[in-house]
């Protein structure tokens, strides 16, 4: 990437809770999901977004597309807040953004056939166009994603899962959006299966100028596919950095021991490897632990963490990190 | 090292409404005493209804053939009453969801202690101190605590130490895992491969590891065998197959998996889709996906042969198997 593209979305803000209840007697419940996020996409780029279950990763895409609404908090879209519009004007607005789910055959009506599934968004978001047109591009499309044209009047259960992510993927494409939030796209697929639908989006996304933001809990996929990643544990951001620079050099305690545990597919590495497992497990999001979220879990962890929680500090290279300790815990590293 | 567990022509078949599926062919392999033995394949290459077979819990309308010589048992055809005296204490099996496992309205403690009851004899106290001190084994947090609590009190990961502490109460000769961790958390992951290591050395249990995850095999298994269309297509040890791969399957996998350490670069994954195991291609069931593929091929099936120092492949292609090397 030659320069430093515009900002296509920023994030700024954002808090999101869900209430659940505690039982008959009780009283509602908090579930935390997301707690003060800010951030910016740029145009173009693959942000990837990686965590593990409950840090609100797919919480945050929908959060993004309003498909959830935030309850604090901002998105700018192309400099426009789209998180109070009406229905109409987002309505407008969702020609832009659009979404692929995990479960490609859960997420694809079964009474519909192909074509009307990759049609539908042309005929709520685009009714201008006429029936001809709409088979044009949906034909167009389903090349474009690698169907062939007679798979236009199948079903979705005809298909297998790879299959069945390409109609998710033209269904997507087909407005001609600016932004796709993938969430964990290829988590449900088989490995081979997994690397052609990978390599299906990176081509797309030179072909239609797209932007990613790839959601995942993969940190092998994440790596393979993101210009930079957001790492989030408990619904709040702990590192965001170029993928280069994190995956060599990661700041926050929660970034290091995510890589160590990553399982490497390559014997010799793999055994000389000392897994340092993190202890324990990611707490409950209704009851987040005070200060820095990730102290319970965490070696370096002091009194401070406990009693204040961490800034999200811009360092170097736009990199952001939230820990009270990183520059200490790199020193001492560095002195070994 | 002596064989624990010799498996000869392992088939395993399906009745469908009015036809048969045959979802594992001609299986045969050797599991020896410590061994840790990962068997990799995609969904429908048979890895989990091959052991499955073997310890006798296959669905209703699935049948196995062949021989699973446990010592000089065999436990293919075996009626379940008979099979009760080897599972749990000779062999035993783990999933990837615990919940399927355990029985929700019984407190941990309770079921794992009815397995030293049932099998070992022990009276219900004895039984239930070795339970708490088994769980400690497996780094459960606050063992004696937990082992009063109900399944669903627990997360997956603690979920999935029960099942390993269940697994491992009668020091069975033979652990078979089937994707144990897939449904964790990449920390839990960690913990959990560890946990493995640790108690396979400690306890000289063999380790069957059922996974699609390349990643899972490299750091934790002696051997192993890749499993396509129900047959093994290549066997060896995990350096053999990772860093000089010879079925062209194997090589697939590998191209196909995204490597952490390694900066973004194109996959190369194989071509086209698994076939249906109702409509297999003549010859080789590989062949429609393979880039070496030739006339023999498509008309002849390769049998899995030696192809020297100890490994085996079902291939016909004799060439150098031409894309770079991997790691």
């Amino acid at each position: 990437m030659t320069g430093q593209p515009a900002d296509i979305l920023t994030i700024d803000g954002l808090s999101k809770s869900f209430s659940i209840s505690g039982g008959l007697f009780s009283r509602p419940l908090e579930l935390h999901a997301l707690t003060d996020i800010s951030f910016s996409v740029r145009q173009g780029e693959t942000l990837g977004i990686v965590g593990e279950s409950g840090c609100g990763k797919s919480t945050l895409g929908r959060c993004i597309l309003q498909l959830l609404a935030p309850d604090e908090g901002r998105v700018l879209w192309l400099g426009e807040d789209i998180t109070r519009l009406p229905a109409e004007a987002m309505r407008r607005r969702r020609r832009d953004l659009q979404i692929i789910f995990q479960d490609p055959l859960a997420s694809l009506n079964p009474r519909l056939t192909v074509g009307e599934i990759v049609a539908d968004p042309l005929r709520t978001l685009m009714p201008e166009l006429n029936e001809a047109e709409r088979r044009r591009r949906v034909l167009a499309m389903m090349e474009a994603v690698g169907l062939l044209p007679e798979m236009i009047n199948r079903y979705p259960h005809e298909f297998s899962g790879g299959q069945a992510q390409r109609i998710g993927i033209a269904r997507a494409l087909i407005t001609e959006p600016k932004l796709i939030v993938c969430d964990e796209p290829v988590s449900a697929l088989d490995v081979s299966i997994q690397a052609q639908i990978l390599n299906l989006l990176a081509d797309l996304k030179d072909k239609f100028g797209l932007t990613l933001i790839f959601i995942s809990h993969n940190l092998s996929v994440v790596r393979h596919v993101s210009d930079r990643i957001l790492v989030l544990y408990l619904g709040r951001i702990v590192e965001l950095a170029d993928g280069d620079a994190l995956y060599g050099d990661p700041k926050h305690p929660y970034t290091q021991a995510l890589l160590t545990a990553v399982p490497i597919p390559d014997p010799k590495r793999a055994r000389a490897r000392s897994i340092d497992a993190l202890v324990g497990e990611i707490p409950s999001p209704i009851f987040p632990p005070s200060g820095c979220a990730f102290r319970t879990r965490c070696r370096y962890a002091v009194a401070l963490c406990a009693e204040q929680r961490p800034p999200l500090e811009t360092v170097e290279g736009g990199r952001l990190v939230a820990c009270h300790r990183w520059r200490e815990i790199e020193r001492e590293a560095a002195a070994g | 090292m002596a064989a624990v567990l010799t498996v000869d022509d392992l088939d395993v078949t399906f009745a469908l409404h009015n036809s048969e599926v045959q979802a594992v062919s001609d299986l045969s392999f050797t599991l020896h005493e410590g061994e840790t033995l990962a068997v990799v394949g995609e969904s429908g290459s048979g890895k989990s209804q091959a052991f499955l077979a073997i310890m006798g819990l296959l669905a209703r309308n699935g049948r196995a053939r062949g021989r699973a010589m446990l010592g000089d048992v065999d436990l293919i055809g075996m009626p379940a009453d008979q099979l009760d005296t080897y599972r749990g204490r000779d062999i035993a099996m783990i999933f990837q969801d615990p919940m399927t496992s355990l029985n929700p309205s019984l407190k941990v403690r309770t079921q794992l202690a009815e397995v030293l009851v049932r099998h070992q004899g022990y009276d219900r106290e004895q039984a239930v101190r070795a339970a708490v001190e088994m769980l400690e084994r497996v780094g459960m947090p606050e063992p004696a605590k937990r082992a009063n609590a109900y399944p669903h009190e627990m997360s997956g990961g603690m979920r999935q130490r029960v099942m390993i502490a269940m697994a491992l109460l009668c020091r069975p000769k033979i652990l078979i895992a089937d994707e144990p961790t897939t449904a964790l958390d990449v920390t839990v992951q960690a913990q959990m491969l560890d946990l493995f290591k640790t108690l396979t050395d400690d306890f000289g249990t063999a380790l069957v590891m059922i996974t699609h995850d390349l990643g899972v095999v490299a750091g934790l298994a002696d051997n192993m065998m890749v499993m396509y269309a129900g047959r093994a297509v290549e066997t060896g040890s995990v350096d053999q197959l990772f860093y000089d791969p010879r079925h062209p399957y194997t090589l697939g996998l590998l191209h196909s998996t995204p490597h952490v350490a390694v900066r973004a670069r194109r996959l190369d994954p194989i071509q086209g889709l698994p076939p249906s195991l109702e409509r297999l291609p003549p010859g080789c069931a590989f062949n429609p996906r393979c880039a070496f593929r030739f006339d023999k091929c498509l008309a002849e099936r390769p049998p899995l042969e030696p192809a020297g120092e100890g490994r085996a492949r079902a291939c016909w292609y004799q060439g150098r198997l031409a894309y770079e090397a991997v790691a």
